[in-house]
């Protein structure tokens, strides 16, 4: 049986379909990545799934429990971080883990061996107020307070928005392995890299699924032919190669901009001699290959 | 764009930190070219924030030299304030007034006359394709849409300088870029432009990097110069030898 499932689900905001039809399923013990800018309805859809809003129209269960007729239940299985930090602040550390541990009647000792990995790296500041930890230890305390009723599903709402990069590292480390241990994950993320950590992704705009597959799958998607291109001054770079002929996109990444072309048979040479003529210097181009960032924004642009 | 022989517009020297005994900046040193666009990177509570706050002439250090935009920090922060823009992580928008009404206080705060705002909104408004949004509420449009506003509002009255603290936190991939377009133009009309951002991708845009551990500058170069020098093929793994270390 799988852990979530979604059945035409809808959900609108006076004007405003905030989901529109979506249906997919989720596997125990997967890692589903939702990523979709903001506003596209992940925030609505996880609400939902939590129980904390009913849908208009459509289905959903979790652990086969209905999300309006079993909240009750339901509410005992999972685990949610919202994607606002929603501890409190006034309260230390242990005070909030002992909180939350108490609401869902049961103890911190009796499920330790469960946050002990993320627990252990706060545990020095335990008396600290939880308003006054850095970023990386808010998240780290989110999570154990979401965990510690052993929840079977967790569902995180972009956990690792303004967290430095150290700290979102060590973050999917535990989240893989907290799947490992048979929980089923599922995550918003603004941050592509992550994307290509889950299992499966579904892209989501304006409250409709665009696709739902591995990363490596997606990736096989992309449509055109794509270069990296670099010269030693980015920013009229981007601009010179916006007006190239037959370009579709230009989008920087890092020190290069990736160019793509629908047209198969791109000629670097002329894009090099129209680039020099433009008097850049420093002139790299080469084929690339399309990564998840590239498909999410052909993707979003195409709608 | 990075020239070594520009004028420094901004001069830190053993700007030193202090709350109870800890230390959140712990003698930094450092300058900012004119028209440079410095990144400025750190983990979580490594001391940015509360650095960019002493260089905004919001709170005083407990020691140090600093001089920013060619005034003094102790002596002339209200010239500082006036000099220099800045956009912080929740953007200071009001929610309740609509798009024209923010920059309407924003340009007044800073003394445009009524003739010079109605001029810039409506250029803004042209500029970042937001006519129709112009009478509604800042709550109701989206946050890509708020950021770019935000950044606006904040160079509006051409500051020598602009502090962008987390400016692209949680947005699309699409967006992200946009915005960066926005800091390129603003640094191409010679405003000096200093960013702190978790994307290590947009580091690699900046002219120079700075990365925070502990309250003390771990690095400072260009980002080639950095991944040289740190064997790493991009800015995220010079980050993560850099800044792992402490928790380990």
């Amino acid at each position: 049986m799988p852990a979530i499932v979604v059945d035409h689900l809808a959900k609108h905001f006076s004007t405003v379909k905030a989901l529109d039809d979506i249906s997919f399923s989720v596997g125990k013990a997967e890692l589903f990545g939702f990523i979709g800018p903001d506003g596209s309805g992940k925030t609505t859809l996880f609400r939902i799934l939590t129980t904390l809003i009913v849908p208009d129209m459509g289905t959903a269960t979790v652990n086969g429990l209905d999300v309006v007729k079993d909240y009750r239940k339901i509410r005992k299985d999972i685990g949610y971080m919202p994607g606002r930090f929603s501890l409190y602040a006034d309260l230390s550390v242990e005070e909030n883990l002992n909180f939350y541990a108490t609401v869902f009647g049961t103890t911190v000792a009796e499920n330790y061996e469960l946050i002990r990995d993320i627990y252990s790296q706060i545990e020095p500041f335990k008396k600290r107020k939880a308003g006054k930890l850095s970023g990386g230890m808010k998240q780290k305390l989110a999570l154990s307070c979401a965990l510690i009723h052993k929840p079977s599903v967790l569902i995180l709402d972009e956990p690792t928005t303004g967290v430095d990069a150290v700290s979102r590292l060590e973050f999917w480390e535990m989240l893989k392995r907290l799947k490992n241990n048979g929980i089923t994950i599922v995550v918003a993320t603004p941050y592509m890299d992550e994307a290509s950590l889950c299992d499966r992704v579904a892209l989501i705009q304006d409250g409709k699924l665009m696709a739902i597959s591995t990363p490596s799958e997606v990736i096989k998607t992309y449509p055109w032919s794509l270069f990296s291109v670099k010269a030693d001054d980015i920013f009229t770079l981007l601009n010179d190669l916006k007006s190239f002929p037959g370009v579709h996109t230009v989008f920087a990444f890092g020190q290069a901009a990736h160019v793509s072309f629908k047209e198969r048979n791109m000629d670097e040479k002329l894009l090099s001699e129209y680039l020099l003529g433009k008097g850049h210097s420093g002139i790299k181009i080469s084929p690339a290959e399309a990564n998840i960032e590239d498909c999410f924004m052909e993707l979003m642009i195409k709608t | 764009m990075y020239n070594p022989q520009a004028e420094n517009i901004i001069i830190v020297k053993d700007l030193v930190k202090k709350f109870g005994s800890f230390y959140a900046n712990d003698h930094l040193s450092f300058e900012v070219k004119k028209g440079e666009i410095f990144g400025f990177l750190g983990a979580n509570g490594a001391g940015k924030t509360t650095a960019i706050k002493i260089l905004c002439g919001l709170s005083y250090p407990t020691s140090g030299k600093l001089n920013v935009g060619g005034f003094d920090i102790y002596k002339e922060r209200e010239k500082i304030k006036r000099n220099i823009g800045y956009m912080s992580q929740k953007f200071s928008l009001y929610d309740d007034l609509t798009v024209f009404e923010n920059i309407r206080f924003y340009a007044g705060i800073y003394g445009l006359r009524r003739k010079e705002i109605e001029e810039r909104a409506a250029s803004l408004m042209q500029k970042l394709d937001m006519k129709e949004a112009r009478d509604k509420l800042i709550r109701s449009i989206p946050l890509g849409w708020k950021q770019k506003l935000a950044f606006s509002v904040a160079i509006i009255h051409n500051p020598k300088i602009v502090f962008l603290d987390e400016p692209t936190g949680g947005v699309d991939p699409v967006t992200r870029r946009q915005f960066w377009d926005m800091i390129f133009e603003a640094s191409s009309e010679g405003i000096t432009v200093f960013v702190t951002t978790h994307y290590m991708d947009e580091a690699e845009y900046c002219d120079r990097v700075s990365i925070m551990v502990d309250g003390r500058i771990a690095a400072l170069d260009t980002p080639d110069n950095l991944k040289k020098h740190y064997g790493a093929g991009s800015m995220n793994e010079v980050f993560l030898k850099l800044a792992r270390v402490k928790v380990e």
